[in-house]
Order: C-alpha cells, then structure tokens, then sequence
C-alpha cells in the first residue's frame, strides 16, 4: 500500500492511464500535433477531427448536441463565460441573478464581480441538509431576472441539488438556468435536456482527465446567446477565443467515454467503500455526517468530529491525503462558509474532515484509513479542553469564550 | 503548509498533557481562547511554598502550532517562579518554534494562558489569606 494514501479525489482526480496514453499521440512530430483550426493541410484536419471526436464524447455524456459544447480551460472559466456572458448580453431585459451562498467561488466571486458591475445577486440559503428549498427559489425570481446559477454537486458536502425541479421552475419562469457540474460529470447521470438546464460548466481534472481544460455546455433550442469574455481569432463560434489544445480536448473526451460507460459499476463500488468508511467512524462517539447523505455523491464523507480542531487532525493523519473544511492554513481563520451556510455551528464546522474516494481506491485503503482515523481523533481528545468539559458534562455554548 | 521540526516533534510527542484538581489552592488553571476561533488552551500550574511552580500540565484544542506552543510551554514554566514564569513572551516561543507569521495568534494564546493561570492561583491565594485571618 502506497502512502499517504489519496482521498481527495474532490480536489482532484489522477489521469486515468488510458486517458494519458490517447493524449500522447497529439503532441510529438510523429503524432497529431497541427493546429485544429488549420484548414489548408492535413495536419489540421487530423487534429481537428479529434477536437469533434472528443467534443461528441463531451457532449454525450450530457445528453446534449455537440454543437452545443465549447471548450474552455476549465469549470472557473465556464463558470465565469456562463455568468458574466449572459449578465452581458441580457443586462437590458434585466440585472437581477440568483444563486446559493454553497457554491463554488468560481460563481460566488463571479456574482460578486457582476454586483460591483451594477448587477444585483439574491443568494439563497440552503436547509440544514445542504439542499435548496424550491419554493424559496422559485419565490425569489422577479420580473428583472435573467439568470439562476445552482451547482450539481456541492464540492465540499457531495450533496445533489435536484436540477431538474429546478429547471422546470426556470424554464417556467422564462428564466436561463446555469449550472455548475464540474463535481458531478461521471458520478451523477445528466441530461441537460430532461433537466432544462440551459448552461453546463464541465471541468476534466475531476473526472480522471488531465487539469486545464474544460468545456461549457450553452444550449441552442432554445438558444441561449453569450456576450464572449476571451476575444480573438473567434474560435467556438465566437463564444471563447483561442487555439484549441488538441491533446487537452482528446483527453476530456476521452476521459468522458470511459466515464459514461463505467459510471454505474463505478458509483456501485464507490459507494460500498464510503458506506465502509462510514460505519468505520460511526463507531466514534461525537461524529456529525455534514451535509445530506441520501441526495449525495458516492464517494463524498464530510464528517465532523467534534472537540478535534481539523487543522490538527490532518497534520496526526499525514498518511492520507484528505482536506478540511477548517481553512486555518490560508491563514484567514474561518470554517468552511458551506458548513457555515448549513448552520453548523463553529466548533463543528471547525472539526470537519472532507474524505473524497475515487476510481483508485481500494477496499484495503478504506481499512487503513478508518483505523487512522479512529486512533488519532481518540488521541486528540485526550489533548482537548473541549472534549474535557463535554465529558464533565458542560454545555460548551453556555461558555463565555474570550474571543481573540 | 510545511510544519517545523520543532513543531512537529512537540506535536508528536507532547509534553505534560494533562489535567489538575482545579479545586486545589495550590493549583492555578488558565483557560484562554476561544472554539470559535479554532482554538482553546487549558494551562495549569501547580505552585508551592516558595512560589516556584513545580508542575504544569495542559489541553490544547487547536492546530499543530498551537499544541506545540502550550507544549513548550509546559517545559519552560516548571522550576521557575511565578515571577519568572510571568515574564516569558510570545516572542521567544515564537522563535522557539519557528513559528511563520500566520501562526504567531499560536505563541500570544500561550503567553495569555500562563498569565491567566498566575491570576488564577494569586486570586486563589489571596482568597484564602483572607479567609485565614478572618479566621
């Protein structure tokens, strides 16, 4: 077994060999290097048939019309062409957006950016489960509303935001539905046409293809217009300037195959080893399941363990490769603002863990870290004021803490 | 982010973890910061005659820096007086451990702490001289 051992396969995901081996060919001299928009020689073509071959794998996946998918570097440049491109294009006909205080910083600091611009942004809060209350969306779109950005699958919590309820509301409504999907291509079926979704941020690091590249689904029935944010040559119909990177393509597309045609045994196996770890730690006095566990995504366990500050505990598990909804590293002291956005409180959203298990992770893996996981948080506790008092029967939120 | 090894071995190895009878007018128990800031340290010292502290024990709720820093602490503040204990400043803990910017907070929570357990043991004292010639 090879230490540490990775379960963080939310932040992101090893290429997958057979990904690595497709790319390789669209490199070197004696592979398909050209310039996919060359159009004069064959060079160009051979590589601009590998760009369509991949951009129908991408769009496969999804259940959309090849046409309909633009390549860009990644979800955080979907995210922005999606919501700045429609901000701009339909910022006459109105300048209201809606999103949740659980997505991605990617939309967040995006909306941000828009409310500076003059735009104004209605973030709703998600229940105590992680998950939209559909009646509080649909009660916050106004006449002026262009716009509402929901995530798939939250990247801290693996919680399922039910996209199709949402995308009958908008649809409805006249509204255009953006969504965020770069945690759930491959782990969560999606059919942008069942679920009225009218934009889609795909990224390919997360889904076992290599980082720098993504795609955005922008739906053409009915059509669904971008103002563009990378001008240029005009490439992707005008929507996202710049020469494709056809080695970067191939591997999100194929990465895309093998994810539509593995995912149900995947999610099966996925699923056992998390529901293993799981029980593992249920055994662990004072655990807290952050976030939903039914609506969720297979292979997610955020967990809190109460009395353990969770920068402390990743530093004892230093076997596995993990991360915490503490950022006390980037030296700004908060929780997480998804736990806080559930109402965790601060000792909870302190304490979390966020536990990410993916295709390379093995059952004997799983074991190791549960018994880790177990025999460190115990040890902290005998370290921890906190767990002391708990123990002695204080009610810690009855404490007057001298904050600092 | 990349821990010292100082840090580290405190961390792993930390001295005095423990807890006295805070009962005990010999005993003095500072408890300083707070959860919602990500940490809380529980510092006691145990004083005698001559106001040499003889023991100290602690409980840490917090990152590795700031285990590491009541740790230290621990060792620093046993055989010396209330006085001299009283006098250690987050600095020379902070340079002890080598601590990066970001996790100074640590080394200040550590000088807070053995303040508070000094006022807690001189109150304590002060409490039962009173008592004493009452009686």
């Amino acid at each position: 077994m090879r230490k540490p051992i990775y379960l963080d396969y939310s932040a992101t995901t090893p290429v997958d060999p057979r990904v690595a081996e497709r790319m390789c060919k669209y490199l070197t001299p004696d592979g398909e290097f050209g310039n996919p928009a060359s159009r004069s020689h064959p060079f160009g073509w051979h590589a601009e048939e590998a760009v369509e071959e991949a951009r129908a794998h991408v769009a496969a996946l999804i259940g959309a019309d090849p046409k309909e998918v633009v390549w860009t570097s990644g979800a955080t440049e979907s995210d922005n062409l999606a919501i700045k491109g429609v901000a701009n294009f339909y910022g006459k006909k109105g300048k209201h957006i809606i999103t949740s205080k659980t997505e991605h910083k990617a939309v967040l600091d995006t909306c941000r950016q828009l409310e500076r611009e003059g735009y104004e942004v209605t973030y709703l809060d998600p229940e105590p489960n992680g998950l939209l209350d559909l009646e509080k969306l649909g009660a916050a779109i106004r006449p002026d509303t262009i716009l509402v950005s929901v995530m798939h699958v939250n990247n801290e919590i693996g919680v399922i935001q039910d996209l199709a309820a949402i995308g009958k509301i908008t649809r409805e409504r006249g509204v255009l539905f953006h969504s965020d999907a770069a945690q759930s291509t491959g782990k969560v079926p999606i059919d942008v046409n069942a679920m009225n979704v009218d934009l889609l941020s795909m990224s390919a690091h997360k889904t076992y293809g290599p980082k720098g590249v993504g795609a955005l689904y922008v739906r053409r029935k009915p059509r669904v217009r971008l103002e563009a944010q990378m001008h240029g040559g005009g490439h992707e119909r005008g929507m996202r300037s710049g020469t494709l990177a056809t080695h970067q393509c191939v591997g999100m597309g194929e990465a895309f195959r093998l994810a539509k045609e593995e995912m149900a045994a995947e999610t099966e196996r996925v699923r056992m080893l998390r529901d293993r770890l799981l029980n593992a730690l249920k055994d662990l006095p004072e655990v807290y399941v952050n976030g939903d566990l039914d609506r969720r995504v297979a292979g997610n366990l955020n967990m809190s363990f109460n009395f353990v500050e969770g920068e402390s505990l990743i530093m004892a598990l230093k076997d596995i490769a993990v991360s915490s909804g503490s950022a006390c590293t980037s030296a700004s002291l908060e929780p997480s603002y998804v736990l806080r956005a559930l109402g965790r409180n601060d000792e909870l959203a302190h304490s979390s863990i966020r536990f990410t298990i993916g295709r390379f992770t093995t059952q004997e893996e799983i074991d190791y870290a549960a018994g880790l996981v177990k025999e460190k948080v115990s040890k902290l506790r005998e370290l921890s004021p906190l767990w002391e008092m708990h123990q002695e029967g204080v009610d810690l939120s009855k404490v007057q803490w001298a904050a600092h | 982010m990349a821990y010292s090894d100082k840090v580290l071995e405190h961390y792993e190895h930390p001295r005095n973890v423990g807890a006295m009878d805070k009962s005990d007018p010999s005993v003095g128990t500072g408890m300083v910061g707070a959860p919602a800031c990500g940490d809380v340290m529980k510092l006691q010292i145990k004083v005698n005659e001559q106001g040499v502290i003889e023991d100290a024990k602690f409980k840490t709720y917090g990152c590795g820096s700031a285990i590491a820093s009541s740790s230290l602490l621990t060792e620093w503040v046993k055989g010396k007086t209330i006085e001299e204990a009283g006098k250690i400043k987050n600095t020379q803990i902070a340079e002890e451990l080598a601590l990066p910017p970001v996790k100074i907070h640590c080394s200040v929570l550590a000088e807070d702490a053995i303040k508070a357990a000094i006022a807690d043991y001189q109150t304590k004292a002060s409490g039962k001289g009173s008592k004493a010639d009452a009686a």
